[in-house]
């Protein structure tokens, strides 16, 4: 490059340059800049709200004037877990939470495995459109046609009838606590909407982890005489476990907090949403509604730390 | 004895693609068996028909005489060391050696004590404890060939072992995997795209060129008699000599191949030898020897090896005339392809 170059170079743009090269030099200064607007949303308006959830929890409403009192106070965690319809409660959404979570992994995990190992590449794609396709759709609206599907007279039931094996749904629909006079309103029914819900979230990154397990490895397996099930139990599982742990966060955690779904489908029994948005709402008690917000938090922290203890997170 | 592995007009077919086609191949037990070709070649299907990750489309794999087609690799007495190792990252090294007896049902007690073996065997002793994540490419590659050598395979199959290594660390293990080879009395298939690494460690050598086998020969056979000019080209870097020029310089039409270390450079014509005029396009300088390039005067290029004299009088500048010749003993016909 001539000299004369050089100084066009230099010269053209220098104000904009002279900024280029500011946050060039100063890299910190620049990341520092590009993070503060999340930063700022997450420590604020995300951390904050939780922090003033938290801190709801630990005062108590006057009986009389129906107020909250803003006193530190651990009465309303009494109040919480002396009632045992509360703990009715919570113990019939963390039941339903990990029967959902153990049907999802279950059902997700064959179709999760067939799309990142065996399905073609247009195949894979149909797949996964098929499976974030429902996804797209308004959440009231599903749960309003499963509903209707679930119905006594219902599509689902219909077909059953149709096929001949109606008596097998009966028979469901008449074992204590999971049945009732119709999947619409059975316990049963509610875990069916659920699983629906919340399988593409468990699908979509134990599909993600298993695409990473390198086909090398489970030919590696098979090659030193492990069989396809102990190739599944000795490398495939443990491999897929972050991927596993990922996804039952979701259906976990979604199952604790949904207020929607126990209240159109199902038994009539509450659930810790249903009991938040009541208490928030109708009834007015806040700080009752926070301690129930705190329950699936803690819930999930114990389950966070389980899992992490069994190895979920080794092979990340 | 049987043959350890033998291949009865075995294809393998992707689609409309022929990646091994139609190959009869004999392996002797106790053999050290390189597959040399360039990649696509179909080396490496033939590697994966034998441990059982692939079915041959048409023909019939035999090991130690029994029939496999159709055996799952987990039932065939063949084990593999990967090109990328595949070691399980979930599991400490001595695990991974073991995870051959921990799928047959060995006591724990036992396969510690046989990981241990295996990884002294290695020169990885005391290293069990440690995680795969945490070796470096060398010890990657001993911890797998511990592992794959653990179930006592009557056939160890090697997949372009050293690939990922670094030439000091790739002529160290070269050395060590055939010294290996000679105290396990194990056969070994051996697959390389590199034809210094096939010469140097495998009794026969199988040349690989769009799924079919073009030579199969000692090391030693193979550079001195190359029968086709892919193998003259390809294993010995050797100079094939076709077409107008042959039919002036030998008589014939017919291809031959010349080693470029057979050829002198002269400044002129020497006397009853065979040869041609040319001008030096490149010179490169190895140390223990130079390699010219040069252009004859009908066009083809040949290359030009010379031992290093010293003195420097056989040097020869970019652009200089010069006469290249050899003596007509050295010249390897070969077959049309």
């Amino acid at each position: 490059m001539t000299s004369a170059t050089a100084a066009a170079v230099t010269a053209g743009g220098s104000v904009g340059r002279e900024v280029s090269t500011f946050f060039y030099r100063r890299s910190t200064f620049y990341l520092l800049l590009l993070l503060l607007p999340p930063l700022l949303w997450l420590g604020t308006v995300y951390l904050g709200s939780l922090f003033a959830l938290l801190l709801q929890s630990f005062y108590a409403i006057d009986e009389f004037t129906a107020t909250v009192v803003p006193k530190v106070t651990l009465a309303t965690y009494r109040q919480l877990f002396s009632h045992p319809a509360n703990v009715d409660i919570i113990l019939r959404t963390l039941g339903m939470a990990i029967a959902v979570t153990i049907a999802s992994a279950a059902i997700a995990f064959p179709l999760a495995n067939y799309m990142a190992r065996y399905a073609s590449p247009r195949m894979k794609a149909f797949l996964y459109v098929g499976v974030m396709l429902p996804m797209w759709t308004s959440y009231l609206v599903k749960v309003y046609a499963w509903r209707l599907i679930l119905a006594k007279q219902g599509i689902l039931s219909w077909i059953l009838t149709t096929v001949g094996v109606e008596p097998v749904l009966e028979a469901a629909l008449r074992t204590p606590v999971i049945g009732g006079p119709s999947l619409a309103s059975s316990y049963l029914g509610m875990f069916i909407v659920f699983v629906y819900m919340w399988l593409p979230f468990m699908i979509l990154p134990l599909a993600a982890a298993l695409e990473r397990v390198p086909q090398s490895m489970i030919q590696a397996s098979a090659d030193l005489g492990a069989r396809p099930g102990q190739t599944f139990r000795n490398v495939i599982l443990p491999l897929a476990l972050p991927g596993l742990a990922a996804g039952s966060i979701f259906t976990f955690s979604l199952t604790l907090g949904d207020y929607i779904i126990p209240s159109v489908v199902g038994a009539p029994g509450y659930f810790i949403g249903m009991m938040v948005y009541q208490q928030q709402g109708t009834a007015g008690n806040i700080p009752l509604a926070a301690a129930f917000s705190v329950v699936p938090i803690i819930l999930i922290s114990v389950y966070l730390t389980l899992a992490r203890r069994l190895g979920a997170f080794d092979a990340l | 004895m049987p043959a350890a592995i033998e291949f009865l007009k075995v294809s393998r077919r992707f689609g409309s693609v022929k990646a091994v086609d139609e190959v009869d191949l004999t392996i002797a037990p106790g053999e050290f068996f390189a597959l040399l070709g360039p990649s696509g070649s179909g080396k490496t299907t033939c590697l994966r028909l034998i441990a059982g990750f692939e079915q041959p489309s048409s023909g019939h794999v035999l090991l130690d005489a029994a029939d496999v087609t159709g055996v799952p690799p987990y039932e065939r007495n063949v084990n593999t060391v990967f090109q990328d190792y595949a070691l399980f990252p979930h599991m400490s090294v001595a695990e991974n050696v073991a995870y051959g007896l921990r799928v047959r049902g060995v006591a724990s007690e036992e396969r510690r004590k046989r990981a241990e073996e295996m990884l002294a065997l290695v020169q990885l002793e005391g290293m069990g404890e440690r995680s795969p994540l945490q070796l470096s490419g060398g010890q990657k590659q001993r911890v797998a060939l511990a592992r794959a050598l653990i179930n006592h395979p009557a056939v160890l199959l090697l997949d372009e072992p050293l690939g990922a290594l670094d030439l000091k660390l790739r002529e160290a293990m070269q050395i060590e995997l055939k010294n290996l080879q000679r105290k396990l009395k194990i056969t070994f298939v051996y697959v390389t795209h590199d034809q210094g690494e096939a010469l140097s460690m495998a009794d026969r050598v199988a040349v690989f060129d769009r799924g079919r086998i073009e030579q199969l020969d000692t090391p030693r056979g193979l550079y001195m008699r190359p029968r086709t000019a892919f193998v003259a080209r390809f294993v010995g870097g050797a100079n094939v000599v076709e077409g107008e020029l042959a039919q002036r310089l030998n008589g014939t039409a017919r291809a031959f191949a010349i080693r470029a270390e057979a050829m002198a450079l002269d400044g002129a014509a020497r006397d009853g030898a065979v040869g041609c005029a040319a001008t030096v396009i490149d010179v490169q300088y190895h140390g223990a020897s130079s390699r010219w390039q040069v252009r004859t005067e009908d066009g083809s290029v040949l290359a030009v090896v010379r031992p290093e004299s010293g003195s420097g009088s056989t040097h020869h500048e970019i652009g200089s005339k010069v006469f290249v010749s050899w003596p007509a003993n050295q010249m390897v016909p070969l077959e049309a392809t």
